[in-house]
């Protein structure tokens, strides 16, 4: 009975435990039952990543309404594959919420706080799999107003502001995407994704398509925080809860850059895009710029969830710098680091929170000495440096072996140059981190005596995504070959077109 | 003599690899009893020095010995294959591992440093990857344990924690990290781009098809990115690495680290652009004069210093160009001569080390021109010292003297006038700091003021070290067939 309703359970599974959560009403419970839910949804992603290994789609008429009048979902290779990342991220970050988020959310809104995420998740999902520009655009909201909510919950007074900001642009980039939909509405009378893809290949280049792709290249690019309409992201992850941050960190900008990939190459077409528009100068310039500003203001942040927000905005300026190169390559380069990307800020943003957990600051002078005292929290915290940084053994190489070979390909040599020296910056910011943590004696006024060790509990989320940086790279074979897949899917638009099930 | 004859022969390459690494391991499990986890470093050592015999022997007797781990991407994998070059630099590199283990227990000990457990594990695990560095089959392999040599050093040269050390340490990581993902991952990527593959191959990978101008900036970016070279102007982290504990000079930061920087240059140029290519490229003369201005400008750099390791430190820039030097000739003699150096250098710079290490254990002093008279304390280390500073200069009966003689014949023979005047040059400037200490040491009265205290030699586990790797600097010169058979081998796959 499942079976035929694999597609839509992604999207389901929270939604229905949302409610339930809030009706239950205890902390212990409520999260028992959100970490059931979203681990079901894990394997129905690894269910549905295999059904569509092959470059076949699912497709599931929501209430028996076919498209392209009803409202279709969707699944392809591609956003299997970003699915699997996110559920997966989701499950690890709520095994580690459980400790992290009682101490820093009041009790008595805990539940409160699952329902939002396993809201926050459904939309997420909903973006991911949906086939209709429009039901995107609700389940983009339905993501955003949850995650305005989990951000605003932590203690520290300030993350009220700083989800205010994030609710003020969040807004303008929805409205933007609503903008830039209704004007492709305008034109070709649909709003299923495929149905668009053909018509607007009829009239492209009118000057309403054209209108509507810059609406909706702007509105995206605020929320995928691509450079310079970042500005909201610091301030959120800074202020959210640790695990928030974690969860965003790994989820949040991905499915807003696969919104990118989605519009970009199946609605308007690479051809369109890309060689009528020049879209890919615009942004590769943008996320070279990205790369640099950010990295860049990485290294003077003392703040390390700041620092590592920074480098956030850096490492999406890496995935858009993919798709801007327009390749098989690039594309694969830009989905594999999606994944990884998620493996090793979820890591970081982990560690960070363990340190907090403890030391009440992220602040750089709370990790000086913690390489004794937190042993296990900082060597995950170093290895999943290690990773951003790009070393070889990590996950981190990898992406960036592609990257760069992308930009080889098409003989872009000063890119790919750029993209390398681009790393060294990570250098700076992450050795900052690790050398306060093991060379550095602990400051003075901190209650050195009774720092210790995170529970068990938070270690196993945040080490089993620190093995998985390395077990991804040095196998290679399932990503890279998911990626790969994925790639071939969006660039391939015109058998997604004819292409049922 | 193969004691390893009961296995796969081709299982010997992950001995190599892995003894070092389950030595780290064992090191860090018996932390709490010196000296079981001194025995067990020890042990290791010797069990390594075995297995690389074993290889060395197959190597004489034509033995293929190859090892692939895993695809890292399609078509790219990790993967081991043992050449004649990568025996010679392991052989080297696991015998003084052993003598450099007996001298570090000394040492550390006369000096109560702290954290020694930690020590001795990054020592294991920089060995372990300087055997993967010396028998990878391709530049992926190559990279990748190069990097994990630089991260795994960099604990050694912070150990002392202080804020001298931790200033060394980030320039260390910076300028190695720096070149190394700026160029050196820039050049095998594109090289990737240009060939298709990374397989390390007798003759090279470039054909006629491939662009000069491309191929003769890929050479360039090779040779400035394989930082550990310390070619110049990217040599300032050598220096800065002497912070460390001196039995780390003197292993890593005269042999292992060092020489897997002119090693892989080496390397490079023999079996990625092939000696044919090499001589064609406009931009090996370039490399050929960086290389001729870093052996005089580093021996002039090195006479101004007063403290000895920073000599010292400076004396090696200047030596590890000799071998770049000898690469860059692409012609037989001088890559003769660069393997033939990157023994004999290992075995005299090794040796000045630990007598400055000696030196500082025994009479706290650090500075040359605190050595006035104390070969008369210290007789044998000073004798030690002497024949380290002949090897350096070039004189018989030192092995530096054969590395030399190559260097300056492969010079002449291609007409490279500037490598025969620097070559000449460094030889004088080398005479003008060593010899002077040597003076000093015998014929200069001790100054007496209340620094100075009644001292003898250095204990036993400092002194036997360092007379065994002096009389191994003689022995070269009068046996150098074993690694002339190697140079000789790696040649002859290549023509």
């Amino acid at each position: 009975m499942f079976e035929q309703h694999l597609a839509v359970l992604p999207v389901l599974l929270p939604l229905i435990a949302a409610p339930l959560v809030v009706l239950i009403n205890k902390p212990r419970a409520a999260w028992l039952l959100s970490t059931l839910f979203v681990g079901a949804c894990v394997y129905i992603s690894f269910g549905l990543v295999s059904a569509t290994m092959d470059g076949g789609a699912l497709r599931y008429a929501l209430g028996g309404w076919e498209p392209p009048w009803g409202i279709e979902m969707r699944v392809d290779s591609a956003n299997a594959f970003v699915l699997l990342t996110v559920s997966v991220i989701a499950t690890l970050v709520l095994l580690f919420a459980k400790e992290s988020i009682a101490s820093e959310v009041a009790h008595k809104q805990l539940p409160l706080f699952y329902s939002a995420y396993l809201l926050c998740l459904a939309g997420l999902s909903g973006i991911l799999i949906t086939g209709d520009a429009f039901n995107l655009f609700v389940f983009l909201e339905i993501s955003s107003l949850a995650t305005y909510t989990l951000v605003s919950l932590a203690a520290d007074r300030r993350c009220l502001t700083a989800a205010f900001r994030y609710l003020v642009m969040g807004t303008i980039g929805a409205t933007f995407i609503l903008i830039g939909v209704g004007m492709l509405y305008m034109k070709t009378g649909t709003l299923n994704m495929l149905d668009l893809a053909e018509r607007i290949q009829a009239v492209e280049s009118h000057r309403t398509i054209n209108t509507g792709l810059a609406f909706i290249m702007v509105g995206v690019s605020i929320k995928l925080a691509l450079f310079p309409l970042h500005m909201w992201l610091p301030a959120a992850y800074s202020f959210a809860p640790s695990a928030v941050t974690a969860f965003l960190a790994g989820t949040a900008t991905k499915v807003a850059i696969y919104v990118m990939l989605r519009f970009v190459f199946t609605i308007f077409g690479a051809g369109y895009v890309f060689e009528q528009m020049n879209m890919e100068i615009i942004v590769l310039v943008l996320a070279l710029a990205g790369i640099f500003q950010c990295s860049f203001v990485a290294t003077t942040q003392s703040n390390i969830k700041t620092l590592l927000a920074y480098s956030s905005v850096a490492q999406v300026g890496y995935i858009i710098l993919g798709v801007s190169l327009v390749s098989l390559t690039g594309l694969t380069a830009s989905l594999l680091h999606i994944f990884n990307h998620a493996l090793m800020k979820a890591a970081l943003f982990m560690a960070v929170g363990a340190v907090f957990y403890r030391m009440g600051s992220v602040q750089i002078i709370a990790f000086q000495g913690l390489g004794r005292r937190m042993p296990w929290t900082m060597s995950a915290f170093t290895i999943a440096g290690l990773s951003i940084i790009g070393v070889p053994l990590t996950v981190g190489f990898i992406s960036k072996w592609y990257l760069v070979t992308a930009a080889l390909e098409q003989g872009n040599w000063l890119v790919a140059f750029l993209v390398l020296v681009a790393s060294l910056f990570a250098v700076v910011y992450i050795g900052k981190v690790i050398e306060a943590a093991y060379f550095k004696e602990p400051s003075e006024d901190a209650d050195a005596t009774k720092i210790k060790e995170v529970p068990v509990s938070m270690l196993i989320p945040m080490w089993l995504l620190v093995l998985a940086n390395i077990y991804f790279g040095i196998d290679t074979s399932l990503t890279v070959s998911a990626a790969t897949a994925g790639a071939e899917a969006l660039l391939n638009g015109s058998s997604l077109v004819g292409g049922v099930q | 003599m193969n004691l390893w004859a009961s296995i796969s022969q081709d299982q010997l390459i992950n001995l190599a690899i892995f003894i070092p690494f389950f030595g780290a391991f064992l090191v860090g499990l018996l932390g709490k009893y010196p000296n079981l986890r001194e025995a067990a470093s020890i042990a290791t050592s010797i069990i390594l020095f075995t297995v690389v015999l074993a290889i060395t022997d197959n190597t004489f007797h034509g033995t293929l010995m190859n090892m692939h781990w895993f695809d890292l991407f399609p078509g790219l994998s990790v993967s081991f294959l043992v050449e004649p070059l990568g025996v010679l630099f392991a052989l080297v590199a696991s015998f003084l591992w052993i003598v450099t283990t007996i001298y570090a227990i000394g040492y550390m000990r006369g000096n109560n440093e702290k954290n020694q457990t930690r020590f001795f594990i990054c020592f294991a695990l920089a060995i372990s990857s300087v055997m993967a560095i010396c028998f990878s089959d391709n530049l992926l392999t190559l990279f990748i344990f190069y990097e994990v040599l630089t991260l795994s050093t960099y604990p050694l040269v912070t150990h002392a924690g202080t804020k001298e050390a931790k200033e060394g340490g980030r320039i260390y990581l910076g300028i190695l990290l720096s070149t190394s993902v700026g160029f050196l991952l820039f050049a095998i990527l594109g090289t990737y781009a240009i060939t298709g593959t990374l397989d390390f191959k007798p003759g090279g990978v470039f054909d006629e098809s491939s662009p000069d101008l491309m191929v003769g900036l890929l050479l360039v970016l090779f040779c400035f990115g394989i930082g550990k070279a310390a070619l110049m102007p990217f040599h300032r982290w050598l220096p800065s690495a002497m912070v460390a504990p001196t039995p780390v000079s003197a292993l890593l930061h005269a042999v292992a680290v060092v020489k897997a920087g002119v090693f892989s240059i080496l390397k490079v140029a023999v079996y990625i652009f092939g000696l044919d290519t090499l001589s064609d490229l406009a931009t090996t003369d370039l490399i050929l004069y960086a290389a001729s201005g870093t052996m005089v400008i580093a021996s002039i750099i090195a006479m101004t210093k007063d403290n000895l390791k920073a000599r010292l430190a400076y004396s090696t820039i200047a030596q590890l160009s000799y071998i770049v030097l000898g690469a860059m000739l692409a012609t037989a003699m001088g890559v003769i001569g660069s393997a033939m150096h990157i023994a004999a250098h290992a075995f005299g710079k090794i040796t000045l080390f630990f007598v400055a290490g000696a030196i500082y254990t025994t009479a706290h002093k650090k500075l040359v021109s605190e050595l006035d008279g104390i070969g008369k304390h210290m007789p044998l280390t000073m004798t030690a010292f002497t024949i380290g500073a002949i090897s350096m200069i070039g004189l018989p009966p030192a092995a530096g003297f054969i590395s030399k003689w190559y260097l300056l014949l492969g010079s002449l023979e291609t007409s490279q006038w500037v490598a025969v005047i620097a070559l000449i040059l460094s030889t004088l400037l080398n005479a003008a700091y060593f010899i002077p200490i040597v003076y000093a040491a015998y014929f200069k009265s001790e100054p007496n003021d209340q620094k100075h205290q009644s001292h003898g030699e250095a204990p036993l586990m400092i002194l036997i070290p360092l007379l065994i790797t002096a009389g191994m600097t003689l022995f070269m010169f009068f046996n150098p067939e074993l690694p002339l058979a190697l140079a000789k081998q790696m040649l002859e796959l290549s023509l």
